[in-house]
């Protein structure tokens, strides 16, 4: 492990940056610290902002204001190739007229140093493409060439390996595969990652700390399990993976707060809600559809005290093998969704079945209710 | 019948190669008459068989002079043209700037005007500047319309390109010189290489541009004029023929050298 | 790893206080494309477009070659030109139009079979078309005066077949002779510019996906409907440029109707050449030359703007 310590030396650093196009703000005024080391990933649907903010930070775009600091250093008025910065790019832009050696070859080149191959051979072997060495870059398949892309990169040992969208042009199979990979690479190598995804879950994954970008700002940054748990905004809530939002309004704020919601009561820790919590305010309740038990109205008896419940009926079910998914009408939402596992399945739970939804109320969270309900829910493909 | 039905299956087939032979046809005759052995002046009657003309081929007087002006005026203005061409045409893809559509139509108005009408008004603004005409005349006229087709053929290419690959190479620590030199000029090359290929052969074949603008000075394809009037020497078709030639080997020896690189990299 | 534990501040509260230090684009950065831009557009305006101004006025000057021209707005000249040279305009257009015709003819079923049907010898056969380039035109264009000879196989063909008892009848020809009548002339634009209609045809065909026939098969149309309904819309930007490519330069040739016509065949190009360099009148020369552009112009603007296909500028 080549893991560094954790220092302010290699930080990336972004003060008040922001990118403005006309009368278009692509960035709103932005800060934000990248730690030296980390994998970090910049999440959001196309348009948010973020590939411009990587741009940034390559020097590939002119920040309209603000400051982008390195290691301590402004390095805001430096052009691209003096930056101890490097990027895989999106789609790759591998040299079509290069052979895959010459293309790993280019910046060490470009910096006067002769003895190349050692390096390049050394650099192939980590991305595992030795044997393609003398290839042209459209001989090789989409991940043989993305693993290309970063080896050209990764062989100048920059302080920050920027990543654009850089599995975006690959199936899913092979997503997954080059995910684990790259992740593998980061851990061998211990260069800085800023990764710029619309996938949550690729974000999820490599990432160690994911910062969410709706248009042209940081939503929320932190852990990923951290951003799933505790969503701040409906944005983050929806966007990352799916939540149930239940409007309702405070009833009570001694203890946990208890919230009445389509016709019933519901409870969640104080700690968890992100909102103002006086009596009487209004309050989102969320809730992920992992967390939610489904029982039969006939069994409605047997689910054990102090959990949240709903009733509902429901309106439709698909399998899936792993889980079974459900959607249910009740008071509290028109299409809530419940993942069950598919362990001993009820036979009952058919469309049209009466059914009440629980689950520990130590899963809820709690968000501001002056926020767009639906922010975020539209899916990554459409956004595209 | 099967003759009529097979007739009307490749009908297509059978009159594009109708319209090959049509196109073909007139080299084909300008190879044979080269090795004719003419009664008169005139080369246009098939006498008797002879090699006289291909073995001097420059025994005709002011034939080689002109054909040797030809080639020079041609690679002068194919080298004026290209670098001119190559350099509008990368300002019009990759920067926005005012007057976009009024110099758009300045480059496309040159193709879209009969040679005739190029041809008297250049003579026009010659006359009036009182510029002696000649060898100078003929390169300016030749590079004026040899730019539209060079700045129309390196667009297209550069336009197909991704400009991130530029990105890249500046990312890896490659300065605008070198990024340039290393990359875009490289692939950029093959648009460039085609439109330096059409401004030669333009150049070398113009008649009508040239006619009214080289005064006394004799290209080629004037020689080859003049010559229609005066007698048709059989060199003419020997230089024909052998230019001929020596095109379709170059794009041969092309063809195969492309083809084994092809198959040396998949192996 | 203790990264994730330690997330850096939100970024709602900034580390330092802004400071809005706006940057624009450097002066010399904007200026990169004018610079590209200057030589070769500064070229085209002193060398084709200055002559323009000067040949319009041209045309409207009097007075002689020994004392000079001034401009003294003398539009009769257009009248007195157009009155003197119409026949020329209208068979230059009649000629230029017809051939433009006959290479679109052509020129389709070889486009069609390099595309389409080719296989392997595509290469082959695009270089057949290209060839005959390198053979300077003027001495190809001499090589029909071979071909189409008095009493040679062509001529005897066609004698034998009646084929010029009708042409001639129709005023093409000559009842025995091809060789300095329209259809001559004609025939030898038709082969000039032949490659100048086949390239354009050949590339926008060549676009077209194979799987387009596949599926117009698939959805009941027969070869002729396909080609009808999609193929042959698909090929139009390659119609389009080929026929403008092919009559522009037509219209404006002299070069076939001298050497293969006779004086009943002269066209525009011929008297404004003969006008320039030999009579030396340069006015009327210069009118004609500008009523031939804007003639020209105005056919082009109108059958791009009739066609749609203004991208291919």
């Amino acid at each position: 492990m080549t893991q560094q310590q954790q220092t302010a030396g290699g930080d990336v650093r972004l003060a008040g940056i922001s990118k403005t196009y006309g009368s278009f703000t692509a960035v709103q005024p932005l800060d934000l610290t990248v730690p030296q080391g980390s994998f970090f990933a910049l999440l959001g649907a196309s348009g948010c902002g973020k590939t411009t903010t990587l741009r940034m930070i390559a020097g590939l775009e002119e920040a309209t204001t603000g400051t982008v600091f390195l290691g301590g250093k402004d390095i805001t008025d430096l052009p691209p190739y003096k930056r101890p910065v490097n990027t895989v790019f999106q789609s790759y832009a591998l040299f079509p007229h290069l052979d895959i050696t010459e293309n790993v070859a280019f910046g060490l080149r470009r910096r006067g140093i002769k003895s190349v191959k050692k390096q390049v051979d050394d650099m192939l072997e980590l991305v595992q493409l030795g044997d393609f060495a003398h290839r042209k870059p459209h001989q090789l398949s989409g991940g043989q060439q993305q693993r290309v892309a970063v080896a050209r990169a990764l062989i100048n040992h920059p302080q920050v390996l920027l990543l654009d969208e850089p599995l975006g042009a690959l199936d899913l199979k092979l997503r997954r595969q080059m995910q684990l990979e790259l992740k593998r690479i980061q851990t061998e190598v211990g260069i800085t990652f800023v990764h710029v995804t619309h996938d949550q879950e690729e974000a999820m994954t490599m990432a160690d700390t994911v910062a969410v970008m709706n248009g042209g700002r940081v939503e929320q940054l932190g852990a990923p399990a951290d951003l799933y748990e505790n969503p701040r905004t409906t944005f983050v809530a929806n966007f990352l993976g799916t939540s149930n939002l239940i409007e309702g309004e405070i009833v009570s704020t001694g203890g946990d707060l208890v919230v009445a919601a389509g016709g019933g009561k519901l409870t969640l820790p104080r700690e968890r809600c992100s909102a103002p919590t006086t009596s009487g305010g209004r309050l989102l309740l969320g809730i992920r559809p992992e967390k939610i038990s489904l029982a039969h109205a006939d069994d409605a008896d047997d689910i054990a005290a102090g959990r949240n419940r709903v009733t509902g009926r429901i309106t439709d079910s698909s399998f899936i093998g792993v889980s079974t998914q459900y959607v249910v009408e009740s008071p509290a939402g028109t299409a809530l969704q419940v993942y069950e596992q598919n362990i001993e399945r009820d036979t009952r739970l058919l469309p049209g079945a009466e059914v009440v939804l629980h689950w520990n109320p130590a899963h809820t969270f709690g968000l501001d209710a002056a926020q767009d309900i639906d922010a975020g829910a539209t899916s990554v493909e459409d956004a595209e | 019948m099967p003759v009529l039905h097979w007739i009307r299956r490749n009908l297509i087939v059978i009159a594009g190669l109708l319209t090959l032979a049509y196109m073909i046809l007139p080299n084909i005759v300008v190879m044979v008459f080269s090795f004719n052995k003419p009664n008169g002046r005139f080369n246009y009657e098939w006498q008797r068989f002879s090699l006289d003309a291909w073995k001097d081929p420059c025994g005709v007087a002011d034939l080689c002079g002109s054909l040797s002006l030809s080639l020079q005026i041609a690679f002068w203005a194919t080298l004026g043209a290209t670098v001119l061409g190559t350099m509008v045409a990368f300002a019009l893809v990759r920067y926005r700037f005012r007057a976009r559509g009024a110099i758009s139509s300045l480059i496309f108005l040159p193709m879209a005007m009969p040679e005739v009408v190029m041809a008297a008004s250049l003579l026009t603004l010659f006359l009036n500047m009182g510029a002696q005409l000649g060898f100078w005349t003929v390169l300016i006229a030749h590079i004026m319309f040899c730019l539209s087709f060079v700045v129309t053929a390196v667009k297209a290419r550069v336009m197909s390109m991704d400009p991130k690959l530029e990105e890249a190479a500046r990312d890896l620590y490659a300065g605008p010189v070198q990024t340039f030199v290393r990359v875009t000029l490289p692939i950029a090359a093959p648009g460039i290489a085609a439109g330096a290929m059409l401004a030669f052969a333009l150049s070398f074949d113009d008649f009508i541009i040239t006619n009214f603008n080289a005064g006394s000075t004799v290209t080629f394809p004037m020689f080859v004029w003049g010559s229609a009037q005066r007698g048709t020497p059989v060199q003419i078709n020997v230089i024909g023929t052998a230019m001929f030639i020596i095109a379709v080997m170059v794009v041969l020896v092309g063809q195969v050298i492309a083809s084994r690189r092809k198959n040396n990299a998949q192996s | 790893m203790s990264l994730t534990e330690a997330p850096p501040a939100p970024p709602s509260q900034p580390e330092e206080p802004q400071r809005p230090k706006l940057r624009k684009p450097s002066t010399r950065k904007r200026l990169v494309p004018y610079w590209l831009l200057l030589p070769g557009i500064l070229w085209l305006l002193v060398f084709f477009a200055l002559p323009l101004v000067y040949q319009a006025s041209t045309s409207v000057q009097t007075g002689s070659l020994e004392q000079g021209f001034e401009v003294t707005w003398h539009f009769q000249t257009y009248v007195d030109a157009l009155r003197d040279y119409y026949p020329q305009f209208i068979r230059s257009l009649l000629y230029a139009g017809t051939a433009t015709i006959l290479c679109l003819l052509l020129g389709y079923p070889l486009a069609y079979l390099i595309a389409f049907k080719a296989g392997r010898w595509r290469n082959l056969v695009l270089v057949l078309v290209i060839a005959p380039f390198f053979t300077s035109f003027l001495i190809r264009t001499l090589a029909w005066k071979t071909i189409l000879a008095d009493g040679g196989a062509v001529v005897d063909v066609l004698n034998t077949l009646h084929v010029l008892d009708v042409t001639s009848w129709l005023g093409w020809t000559e009842s025995n002779r091809v060789l300095a009548t329209p259809m001559a002339v004609v025939c030898g634009l038709t082969y000039n510019f032949l490659p100048f209609m086949i390239l354009p045809l050949y590339t926008s065909l060549e676009r077209i996906d194979g799987r387009l026939h596949e599926a117009a098969g698939d959805l009941y149309a027969t070869p002729a409907t396909t080609f009808r309904k999609v193929t042959l819309p698909l090929s139009m930007p390659g119609v389009v440029s080929g026929t403008l490519l092919t009559f522009i330069p037509a219209s404006g040739d002299y070069v076939n109707a001298e050497l293969l016509g006779s004086t009943d065949t002269k066209m525009v190009g011929s008297v404004i050449q003969s006008q320039f360099l030999r009579v030396l009148d340069y006015p009327t020369a210069a009118a004609l030359s500008f009523i031939l552009m804007a003639v020209v112009l105005l056919a082009v603007t109108f059958y791009i703007r009739r066609s749609g296909t203004e991208d291919l500028v």
